[in-house]
């Protein structure tokens, strides 16, 4: 039996405590995006941009949140070099057993997928760090709804793009 | 509270590094645990690898009991969010989407990015960001239609249910030690 999921998973546990004991914040990653698109719109269309009601609760700067996800960049880089998993790589192996070796294909594909994250995290207000785990620990009611239903629609979703029949 | 825990709490720059290194352990994890992989990801919504269910369900239990071990010292408050069935569900069946199209969601995507996945830079992080950017500009007309329809409380489980929150923990964790115990016995 592999142990190493579940002492990840503790530690992602372990790390949530300090989050709210030190910070008195949830681990969450999906307004870190919310904030950049603000900034990146704001650089590009100026000021107007800070009017939009949604960046007044999420006003686009850098915030505890945002480092946490630069941090994962960081510490997952590092890991993945340390171990001697980093690999650049363009399309993930399963994808290309599925779809084939296009870069582009794969790259629509994920920037399509990505979209449909962007809308679909913010319109649930958390993805799978900020309800799937740091809502679902507190036993929050929206968070379990959540989770179940990401795992639901995902699950559907990969079974009609994959195309297999239950 | 401590008074020195309220300090270290409103020190602004402070809280950006710890942000920072709560960020960078929560990446290792993520990378050791091998959840920054496309393949572990899509594995998991197809039902033929469990790694996903196995790290969230152990970050659960051992969060928990720690979180609410600190809340009843006074060390730690909540933190729950507002949902809807407009807002949750929907949002959440288009999330759904996304994690079965991008195959990485917004804290594996950034991980993915480090650990060297171009897919996730290129494609997941540049969609992620439009479509933040396209859910903010619909923000004022989803607000005053969809958003708020069939709201749910923002409560605890255990608050719903009128008892004591550990009557709700301790099974918790149980079901999830069973859970986890039958997905190994299942060899997933």
């Amino acid at each position: 039996m592999d142990w190493t999921p579940y002492i990840a998973g503790a530690g992602i546990g372990v790390l949530s405590w300090l989050a709210f004991l030190l910070s008195d914040r949830p681990i969450g990653c999906s307004t870190a995006y919310a904030r950049t698109s603000g900034m990146i719109e704001h650089a590009v269309r100026g000021k107007a941009v800070l009017d939009r009601a949604y960046y007044k609760q999420f006003a686009p700067k850098v915030d505890w949140e945002w480092m946490l996800v630069l941090g994962v960049v960081i510490g997952a880089g590092a890991t993945a070099l340390l171990t001697g998993a980093f690999a650049l790589v363009w399309v993930p192996p399963a994808f290309e057993a599925a779809f084939g070796p296009s870069v582009p294909l794969r790259l629509a594909v994920a920037l399509a997928g990505g979209v449909l994250m962007g809308i679909g995290s913010r319109w649930a207000g958390g993805c799978t760090s900020g309800h799937g785990i740091s809502g679902t620990l507190q036993l929050a009611l929206s968070s379990w709804v959540a989770v179940f239903v990401f795992f639901a629609s995902g699950i559907l979703f990969a079974f009609l793009l994959y195309g297999v029949t239950p | 509270m401590n008074e020195a825990l309220q300090r270290l709490r409103g020190n602004a720059p402070v809280q950006l590094l710890l942000g920072l290194a709560i960020g960078v352990g929560f990446g290792a994890c993520l990378q050791i645990a091998g959840v920054t992989r496309y393949d572990v990801i899509l594995g998991q919504l197809l039902l033929t690898d469990f790694t996903v269910v196995k790290v969230m369900l152990s970050a659960v239990a051992v969060g928990t009991v720690g979180v609410y071990l600190m809340r009843g010292a006074g060390l730690a408050d909540l933190h729950i969010k507002p949902g809807s069935v407009g807002a949750t569900v929907v949002g959440g069946i288009i999330f759904g989407a996304g994690f079965a199209v991008l195959g990485y969601c917004p804290g594996t995507v950034a991980g993915a990015v480090g650990s060297g996945a171009l897919d996730a830079l290129v494609g997941g992080v540049t969609g992620i960001l439009i479509g933040a950017g396209i859910f903010a500009a619909l923000y004022p007309r989803l607000e005053a239609s969809v958003l708020g329809v069939g709201a749910l409380p923002t409560a605890t489980i255990p608050d719903l249910l009128r008892v004591n929150p550990w009557a709700v923990v301790v099974p918790l964790v149980l079901a999830i030690a069973v859970v986890l115990y039958g997905i190994e016995l299942a060899g997933l």
